[in-house]
């Protein structure tokens, strides 16, 4: 007798309709759709639906359904002609304040996805677009680094009215050189004192008749630095790739020093690299307290030593013309709270030089407006200016200020977000680049879909014919693998490459390998003189444990190759692993419970078809 | 339907000899191969440029040179690439200078010049000469950890002679292929180096199977020779065996003749893989158990040794 207990058979059928539903949004398109997203990651107010809606209305495009998610609106379309339609309105309507991207959303029923079931990702080489691998140059970062460093030795000595014979790099370092002991114990308190030298290991060195401080910058000091360079460079890009209008951008850091990104969909890579290597800045100009902005706007009549600007409110703003501090003065910035308000607000480190101008300009001008200018070079000499922040000074300030005054703390990390995008960050390099065009997309789907079915067809076709109807239950069991793996796939968000699909056909070789194991024991068993039942209980048991020790190592093989595999490789081992264990469910527990439900009650079985 | 009508009684072992001066040839005209000729190393791996470009009628490869030529590009390779109408370009990596992302688009351009209708890009990859080293390194440590993991997996469930044979059976395996991708320069790419670490878990797979066998039989069989153990095990599996490798060969077949270009290097290395890994499951991991001097005492269940080590342990 060969039962299951009536637990295991649910089991198999609950894994089975589980492997079913969560596979099911495949089988679904896709939707034309637009997708809307504030520029440079502002909040999205809500009056925005009802413009865009209005803007529909107003033309007469009727829109499918509507959803709003984290930082985008989505708007699914009927037609592609209607999206294209809608395209214009809303690029027209909403200006260069928000992004309107076109996009191809999933048409994943609402009740799937309630349950968190969505189809697999498409990689690049699917559907096409574009992928660059970016180095960022760390030699530069360190070396800006040193400059800002001896800029700000220079500026500290010179308000405190030490005087120095010189402050200069030296190597991988710098070399302040001070006439006396006095002067070098000084200098070397100061700096060993300040906030931001504490990265500097000091060293005191007589050079000739001077007395000298070299200084190091620590090690840690210096993977902290490499690792804001990064993480800044990471949040400029994305920023930058806003911009082009793609409907789902990748920008990831990959290991210590590069950055992935991944624009699905498009195609133009003359635009994409223009874009990606387009340079951002920031301006610190005073307000212009005289003239009202306003009058100036209506009138235009602008003071001479002042430019109108627009805030991006849409507010128009009067700022004077001569610059307080630009953007590469800049050091870093940070959102927090203040210690005793308690209210959101950004810190703000410059550089000495940076600083000096700073504290000169607010000692003058405590009670007046200071504003943000963040300013974008556009491909073919476009330029766009925006101001960002518009804040009175309190008190006079120099080196580290904070600015307060933000309605919530999202505002804050998202000004702190902007300050460091246009703050100067290492330079970076593109050293990969693939573009799969959409024909080209297309035709590998095509292909890597004729070859699972046809090799699937061929392996059915031979099980069958080999085992008869064990085989044709090693077939199912076969099916449920896929099923199994797709669903394994979609719910884990991994994305589905060319190589991915080579490695489904190789799972589907090697997945019946466990079933031809049992198979082939049944039929010793049997030719041992051994009753079906019996046969087919110590095929079950005796194959265990080869299947087990064949698909474990196989298993280390992947393993390794996800871990030391780039992009498609890791794909492949992805596909092939999960098939493998997925097979290990299928092929045991599935197979037996049919052969269990076809034989297993029976007292006599006269024969097996083995 | 029966492969083969009952179990058969080949003696394997005793072709050993034979297979061992197959197996040593293979190895060494691959090595002598891999020295001399080398691999075909794709873009991932040199570095360059490849852009794969469609015309709307077939081109002419002399004139697009000429035109790549002219643009500057003197050192272009062109190839036509599947079709009639598809080419492919391929520029080795510059030394210095030309910012090396702007290449693609000056190719483009140049070959959109010759050609009256309009030119379809397919794909574009640039790799900069800093990716080729790093994928080298991982390709070669991802060998490398996965036989130190297999050993030691196997010297855990078996012997040390079988993680020796195992081990040696499949670097046997990636040896012979990267022969057969050199001695025919199929190009090497980043597929191929999946497919070989593919090749390895098939070739462990195919192999654990027979000395899964080795290791049930041993104890039932206690009078028997080492040998005549091997033997049978081999012998017992071997329609187990010749099964997966066809329904494996089926599926790669499905994937050389179907899956496009892309994979071919892919499937061409596991083609090979899994005729090679059959064969070093008998010929190179058995054999090489045997000649380690495997005995029934080497695979005695655990539970009894420890149970006659406490009783001989008493005073």
């Amino acid at each position: 007798m060969n039962q299951y207990p009536a637990w295991k058979y649910l089991l198999v059928l609950f894994i089975l309709l589980a492997g079913i539903i969560y596979a099911l949004p495949n089988l679904y398109g896709e939707d034309p759709a637009l997708q809307v997203t504030p520029a440079r990651g502002f909040a999205i107010p809500p009056d925005l639906q009802k413009t865009i809606e209005d803007a529909l209305a107003a033309e007469q495009i009727k829109y499918k359904s509507r959803e709003q998610a984290g930082n985008r609106v989505l708007y699914r379309f009927n037609s592609s002609e209607d999206q294209l339609l809608a395209d214009n309105v809303l690029k027209k309507t909403l200006g260069e304040q928000y992004v309107v991207a076109l996009n191809l959303a999933h048409s994943t029923p609402p009740w799937l996805r309630a349950i968190g079931a969505k189809p697999m990702t498409l990689g690049l080489d699917l559907q096409g677009g574009v992928h660059f691998l970016m180095q960022v140059d760390m030699e530069t970062a360190r070396s800006q680094q040193l400059d800002r460093f001896v800029d700000e030795i220079r500026a500290a000595l010179r308000d405190k009215g030490i005087r120095y014979v010189s402050v200069r790099r030296e190597g991988n370092g710098l070399l302040v050189l001070l006439r006396s002991a006095e002067d070098r114990d000084r200098t070397s308190e100061l700096m060993s004192s300040d906030q931001s030298m504490r990265g500097l290991d000091l060293v005191n060195q007589a050079i000739g008749d001077k007395f000298g401080i070299t200084a190091k910058v620590k090690e840690k000091q210096l993977i902290e630095l490499q690792q804001t360079a990064l993480k800044q460079n990471v949040t400029t890009l994305r920023n930058r790739v806003n911009e082009l209008g793609v409907a789902e951008p990748i920008i990831q850091q990959q290991g210590a020093d590069r950055v992935v990104v991944q624009l699905p969909g498009l195609q133009d890579t003359a635009i994409a690299k223009t874009i990606i290597g387009a340079t951002a800045t920031l301006e610190y100009r005073a307000v212009d307290e005289q003239n009202d902005a306003f009058t100036a706007a209506q009138t235009g009549r602008i003071p001479p030593e002042s430019r109108l600007y627009k805030q991006n409110t849409g507010q128009p703003v009067l700022l004077k013309k001569r610059l307080i501090v630009s953007g590469d003065q800049l050091i870093g910035a940070s959102s927090g709270f203040d210690q005793r308000s308690g209210e959101p607000q950004v810190s703000v480190t410059l550089d000495g030089l940076g600083a000096d101008s700073m504290l000169k300009f607010t000692r003058d001008n405590v009670g007046n407006r200071m504003a943000v200018v963040y300013i974008e070079q556009k491909p073919g000499g476009r330029k766009i200016e925006e101001v960002i922040s518009v804040a009175v000074v309190r008190e006079p300030f120099g080196k580290r200020f904070q600015t307060t005054g933000l309605k919530s703390m999202a505002e804050a990390s998202q000004l702190a977000l902007l300050l460091r995008a246009g703050a100067l960050a290492a330079p970076m390099e593109i050293i990969e680049e693939r573009t799969v065009g959409p024909s080209l997309g297309a035709d590998n789907i095509a292909q890597g879909f004729k070859s699972v079915v046809i090799g699937s067809l061929l392996v059915i076709a031979l099980m069958a014919f080999y085992y008869r109807i064990f085989g044709i239950i090693a077939n199912l069991a076969l099916l449920a693998n896929i099923v199994l793996s797709i669903a394994l796939l979609s719910l884990l968000g991994a994305t589905l490459t060319m190589p991915g699909i080579a490695g489904i056909v190789l799972t589907v070789g090697m997945a019946v390998d466990a079933n031809v194991l049992i198979f082939e024991r049944i039929r010793e068993e049997l030719r041992n003189g051994n009753t079906p039942q019996a046969s087919i209980r110590a095929g079950y048991d005796k194959a265990f444990s080869t299947i087990a020790d064949a698909n474990l190592t196989t298993l280390i093989a992947t393993f390794f190759l996800f871990l030391f595999g780039t992009g498609p490789v890791k794909g492949f081992a992805v596909t092939l692993s999960l098939g493998i264990m997925t097979s290990m469910f299928t092929a045991i527990m599935g197979t037996r419970a049919v052969i269990n439900l076809r034989y297993g009650g029976k007292h006599r079985v006269a024969q097996l078809s083995v | 339907m029966k492969l083969l009508k009952r179990t058969t009684k080949i003696d394997f072992m005793s072709f050993a000899g034979a297979a061992l001066v197959l197996s040593v040839t293979l190895n060494v005209l691959s090595i002598v191969s891999l020295a001399t000729r080398g691999l075909n190393y794709g873009l991932d791996f040199t570095g360059g440029t490849l852009i794969e470009v469609s015309y709307s009628s077939p081109p002419t490869i002399a004139e697009v040179r000429q035109h790549l030529a002219a643009a500057g590009m003197p050192d272009s390779v062109v190839q036509s690439f599947g079709t009639a109408t598809d080419i492919v370009v391929r520029i080795p990596p510059r030394a210095e200078g030309e910012s090396s992302a702007d290449i693609s688009t000056h190719v483009l351009q140049a070959l959109q010049q010759g050609v009256e209708g309009e030119i379809t890009m397919r794909r574009v990859e640039f790799v900069g000469p800093q990716v080729g080293d790093d994928l080298t390194d991982q390709g070669i440590l991802a060998v490398i950890y996965s036989l130190v993991g297999i050993f030691f997996y196997l010297m855990f469930r078996f012997q040390w002679r079988f993680s020796v044979g195992a081990v040696v059976a499949t670097i046997h395996d990636v040896f012979v292929c990267m022969g057969f991708l050199s001695v025919f320069q199929v190009e090497f790419d980043l597929t191929a180096v999946a497919a070989l670490l593919a090749v390895i878990g098939y070739s462990v797979n195919d192999t654990v199977v027979v000395f899964d066998r080795i290791r049930e039989n041993f104890p039932r069989m206690l009078k028997a020779l080492p040998r005549d153990v091997i033997n049978a095990s081999i012998n017992q599996t071997l329609s187990r065996t010749l099964m997966m490798s066809l329904t494996v060969l089926l599926t790669l077949i499905a994937l050389y003749l179907f899956g496009g270009k892309i994979i071919h290097s892919f499937s061409v290395t596991l083609l090979v893989g899994v005729v090679v890994g059959t064969y070093s499951s008998i010929y190179v991991a058995s054999a090489a158990v045997l000649y380690l001097g495997v005995s029934k005492y080497d695979l005695m269940p655990v539970e009894k040794e420890g149970a006659r080590a406490a009783i001989d342990s008493r005073p």
